[in-house]
């Protein structure tokens, strides 16, 4: 029997046409997302209110990781500013951050919220009596403890957060995280000011050092929308960017992870070895970050083979000099003493707050957009996401190891299919791209502003290196883009750094904090 | 057990860019742009249109003569090279990466004129060449930067581009700084941890935009998120363009406004 409380998507990017998403009322959308919580694998990966001339409309994107799908549903709730809802969040702790966010845009209440927070106090927020000084955080008395609070300035070159601690003695209870300060607009920009070259440039300024990640992600709506059939050879060189831009911050974070317990030998070490890859996407596209690299409809900067021999030569030393450095980084013992242990988050505490990316398959979970809604050249191969149990900073640190491995492999594999005929890669079991026009390297130049399908839907996620990035775009009657929601996995994983530190020395914080690697830009958009 | 280490230094070899001064970023590295002195008034409108932040400024020459003056300003560019790909017999990027000034004007490139961007000495402040010659420790707050330009600094200090041989560092606290670096277009959210972490810093005091968004707003300059107001309070000694600024334009900017070799 066909469920018509939802419409299911199978490709990753996909679009819908906004009539055919269900509207359901709000008890059935409730009991809906309760029937698909039961789930092993089933996660929101998107849910927001669209505001429109006669009522809120709210959608929802759920993933269903085990069958490859996205499911997307509604309901529609009147202009009321005494409207209140009762809150998911009560029930599936993951829609935390989505209800919040909502409530601090519109002033919707959810009734039965244990958290109702700000998130980063927009400057189109619903209340604007309250600013950045007035968030209210949690306290508890007692004489034996004391509260720490840290920035929103840093001791370091870093983007600005305020982190109150509780704590008793060293140890800390509770972490609250208050952010915001990063607030630039993006989301609205996206609406008021069209163009498909000032998305384009927008989007890779959401993180920066996510550039190609989020890129990506704007790249794939609008080739969704615009009705762009990606061909193969571009779609690899997305994800051979893509892939050179995680391999380059695993090992920055790998540095950065020695420079907080002070072993600066592995810091010195890793951080030139970064400095080859964003390198090498400097050869490959003028800029380090690969900004400008990543557009729609075709691409800039085809490449060539010098530019993929160079590619390979690169991956080569550094792997052979990353494999030396962390095989001596993960067998002293006063690096182990530090990483092993500090930090954990369990696989229920990530899987309750909606853990992506890096911080979920450190704790156990298998989730991973490459795996389960593949993108670009991912799409027909079956990737195997690593993944590891133990929560811990050292889990943290192994899995950035393995997954520059991992991405170095795909981009080999990448690199070889598309040059070289006789050394094809196949999967058992995968089925097979088809190859025509391989040798044909003539990817077309981009074309700014095609026209977009009208009154529809689009969603495109990536698997950037901190997790799952999320961009929805909707657009009106005229193809114009109406409404924008772009997620950075650091909207999830806040939580989870929260959570870390909990009972630890506040002096692991700094490393609890690294560990992870967060975007602050990100979350405040 | 230090024969690891040993392999480990061997295999590592010498990282660091000997001569920070001289050295040369690849061809494709998207520097200060020339535009051609030929330019047409319709080629330059048509660039005009298409640059994402409206860096691009057009003077139609001569009535009737079809010719046009062209200009970029680097404060304002986001280097996406879009405008050479749609003109590339007129405008093309260059890898000269030393597009530092402390007069904003300067940043300004216009079409027939092929020069290097340069600070006038004259306008820099007497007192920045007396006390921090020798030494220079600097506060960096990122306004709502996007990490990369954060990254870049960071970057300045590492084993490759070794800012510190020059006794130019990062420190922690501003109260051991000698001045601001500021990144990003600055939100309306950051301004008042600004405007604290720059009083704190002891006078004289140097302030330093890095990057397009602290200079101009860049992608984000029409966003109503943004106070800038702390700009027209406070005199900026340097501007670092780029998106973001790569360590060398960041580090030879300070060299050239500290009167350094």
């Amino acid at each position: 029997m066909k469920d018509n409380r939802y419409i299911e998507l199978f490709s990753n990017p996909g679009k819908v046409l906004l009539d055919d998403i269900p509207v359901l009322n709000y008890d059935d959308f409730a009991a809906f997302l309760d029937s698909l919580m039961g789930e092993e694998g089933t996660h929101c990966v998107a849910y927001f209110v669209v505001p429109l001339p006669d009522k809120y409309k709210f959608i929802c994107c759920m993933a269903a990781d085990e069958n490859h799908a996205i499911l997307l549903c509604s309901h529609e709730q009147p202009l009321d500013p005494a409207l209140s809802l009762q809150a998911l969040t009560a029930r599936h702790f993951q829609f935390h951050v989505f209800e919040r966010e909502i409530h601090e845009n519109f002033g919707i209440g959810f009734h039965g919220h244990p958290w109702l927070k700000p998130i980063r106090f927009p400057f189109d927020r619903a209340d604007q009596s309250k600013g950045m000084n007035d968030y209210p955080f949690y306290s508890i008395d007692g004489d034996e403890l004391h509260e720490v609070g840290v920035g929103p300035i840093h001791a370091g070159i870093i983007e600005p957060g305020h982190f109150r601690f509780i704590c008793h003695g060293e140890l800390v209870l509770h972490l609250e995280i208050h952010l915001g300060y990063q607030h630039r607009g993006v989301e609205r920009l996206f609406v008021e000011r069209p163009g498909t070259l000032k998305q384009s440039v927008l989007a890779e300024s959401i993180a920066g050092d996510t550039a190609v990640g989020h890129a990506l992600a704007y790249a794939g709506l609008i080739d969704s929308l615009a009705g762009y059939d990606v061909p193969e050879q571009l779609a690899a060189e997305r994800i051979i960017a893509l892939e050179l831009e995680r391999i380059a911050m695993h090992i920055g974070d790998t540095a950065a992870l020695c420079t907080d317990i002070a072993y600066q030998f592995g810091q010195v070490v890793n951080e030139a070895l970064r400095t080859v890859i964003i390198n090498t996407t400097q050869l490959w596209c003028g800029n380090r970050f690969g900004k400008g690299l990543i557009r729609h409809g075709g691409t800039n900067y085809p490449l060539t083979d010098d530019i993929s021999s160079q590619v390979l030569k690169n991956l080569d030393d550094v792997q052979a000099r990353y494999l030396q450095v962390t095989d001596r980084i993960f067998s002293l013992p006063s690096v182990l003493g530090r990483f092993e242990g500090t930090g954990k988050v369990t696989t229920m505490q990530a899987s309750l707050i909606g853990a992506v990316g890096m911080a979920a398959k450190s704790s156990g979970m298998y989730r991973d957009i490459r795996w389960s809604h593949p993108f670009s050249a991912y799409a027909g191969q079956l990737y195997e996401p690593v993944m590891l149990e133990k929560g811990d900073v050292w889990s943290r640190a192994m899995l950035r190891k393995l997954e520059v491995e991992k991405s170095m492999a795909v981009i080999r594999e990448l690199i070889r299919e598309f040059t070289i005929d006789d050394l094809r890669f196949t999967i058992e079991g995968a089925p097979q791209l088809k190859i025509e026009n391989r040798k044909s390297k003539m990817v077309s130049k981009p074309a700014y502003d095609p026209p977009l399908a009208p009154s529809s839907l689009a969603i495109s996620m990536v698997e950037g290196w901190r997790g799952e990035i999320c961009h929805v775009a909707m657009t009106d009657s005229a193809g114009h883009i109406i409404h924008y929601k772009a997620k950075d996995p650091s909207f999830h994983n806040w939580m989870a750094l929260a959570l870390a530190v909990r009972n630890q020395e506040i002096s692991d914080f700094p490393l609890c904090n690294k560990s992870f690697n967060l975007s602050y830009c990100g979350n405040d958009l | 057990m230090p024969f690891k280490e040993i392999n480990i230094f061997r295999s590592h070899g010498k990282q660091f860019v000997a001569d920070l001064r001289k050295t040369f970023l690849p061809a494709i590295f998207r520097g200060r742009p020339v535009i051609g002195g030929d330019i047409t008034v319709a080629e330059a409108e048509m660039v005009r249109q298409l640059c994402p932040v409206d860096a691009i400024g057009v003077n139609a020459l001569l009535p009737g003569s079809g010719r046009a003056t062209c200009s970029i300003d680097l404060g304002k560019c986001v280097f996406c090279r879009e405008c050479e790909f749609a003109l590339p017999e007129k405008i093309r990027f260059t890898n000269d990466h030393k597009i530092a000034s402390n007069v904003r004007e300067r940043l300004v490139v216009c079409s027939g004129i092929d020069l290097a961007v340069k600070l006038d000495p004259e306008k820099v402040r007497r007192e920045i060449r007396t006390f921090f010659r020798h030494a220079l420790k600097l506060r960096q707050v990122s306004a709502a930067g996007d990490n990369s330009a954060e990254m870049e600094l960071n970057a300045a200090g590492n084993v490759n581009f070794d800012m510190g041989r020059y006794g130019i560092e990062f420190v922690a606290s501003p109260r051991h700084a000698d001045g601001i670096v500021i990144t990003g277009p600055i939100s309306q959210n950051m301004t008042e941890a600004l405007e604290i972490c720059h009083d704190a810093i002891p006078s004289p005091k140097l302030v330093i935009l890095a990057g397009t968004d602290a200079i101009s707003g860049g992608i984000f300059s029409e966003s109503a998120a943004l106070d800038r107001n702390f700009l027209t309070n406070h005199q900026v000694d340097l501007y670092v363009p780029g998106n973001p600024p790569h360590p060398l334009t960041f580090i030879n900017g300070i060299l050239d406004l500290t009167g350094r070799k």
